[in-house]
């Protein structure tokens, strides 16, 4: 059975195959994640998932690191961003826009899984009763799954 | 003592390794997480390191299972670039002298 996502047969790049329901569910996820990115709340655990410190015991050391790479991290996480918005109705991509695909997907399941608080055992129970916490577990898990899909197609 | 200022002659001279004392080593250590997928995690390590699948399995293994793993050994530069990288692809990384 072939996948969401494979190595097209001619002409390089890889054939993406999903529904149009799912693409709908990830063009709502990057103002997410440039909400996120954006907010500039370095407290946020999120933010300090996406951007952690260089040090485990050396404040100032850590300062000075993400002081040089902040914004350069920054603005590739929203260029992948840009690249995954802009193509995410395609049937096809290239090898570099699948990549900016998985930095996205791969961003965006940082931001849900920690806003999530999820472990290596979490499953949807553990998430029931609330709805909207529901759908993003469900939503996470669609992340994963597709996430395990690029890998794949990358790395054949 | 001013007759040590002559000495540098001597040893400014650029011969043996003996005269360079390395600093210690920086080890990039990537820590478990929860959220990042195994499949992902070896992929990194190849596309980063240039590491050989088998290579990149067994230090994914070992964040997971340890809880931790030294991805790349080197000066505080290379150590730092590593950890950029690391962190441009959503892994948990620091970096520490070697002891």
């Amino acid at each position: 059975m072939a996948g969401p996502v494979r190595r097209s047969r001619r002409g390089g790049g890889f054939d993406i195959r999903i529904s149009g329901r799912e693409r709908d569910a990830l063009a709502t996820l990057p103002e997410t994640l440039r909400t996120v990115l954006s907010s500039g709340d370095a407290g946020d655990p999120v933010a300090r998932r996406l951007f952690p410190s260089a040090y485990l015991d050396d404040e100032a050391a850590s300062r000075e690191f993400d002081d040089v790479v902040h914004d350069d991290l920054l603005e590739r996480r929203l260029a992948a961003i840009a690249t995954f918005e802009r193509t995410i109705r395609a049937d096809h991509v290239t090898e570099d826009e699948l990549v900016d695909w998985l930095a996205a997907l791969n961003d965006l399941r940082l931001v849900l899984g920690v806003r999530l608080a999820v472990t290596e055992e979490s499953t949807a129970a553990d998430f029931d009763g609330d709805e909207e916490t529901e759908t993003a577990f469900e939503l996470y898990r669609y992340l994963s799954y597709l996430e395990e899909h690029v890998v794949e197609a990358l790395s054949a | 003592m001013r007759m040590a200022q002559t000495a540098p002659v001597e040893t400014e001279r650029p011969t043996g390794d003996e005269d360079v004392v390395p600093d210690l080593p920086w080890i990039v250590i990537v820590w478990n997480d929860p959220i990042n997928l195994m499949s992902y995690v070896v992929y990194v390590f190849q596309k980063l390191f240039g590491y050989p699948r088998e290579k990149a399995t067994t230090l994914m293994l070992d964040v997971h299972q340890k809880g931790r793993a030294v991805v790349s050994t080197g000066p505080r530069e290379q150590a730092e670039f590593d950890v950029a990288r690391l962190h441009a692809h959503g892994l948990w990384a620091t970096m520490q002298k070697d002891r």
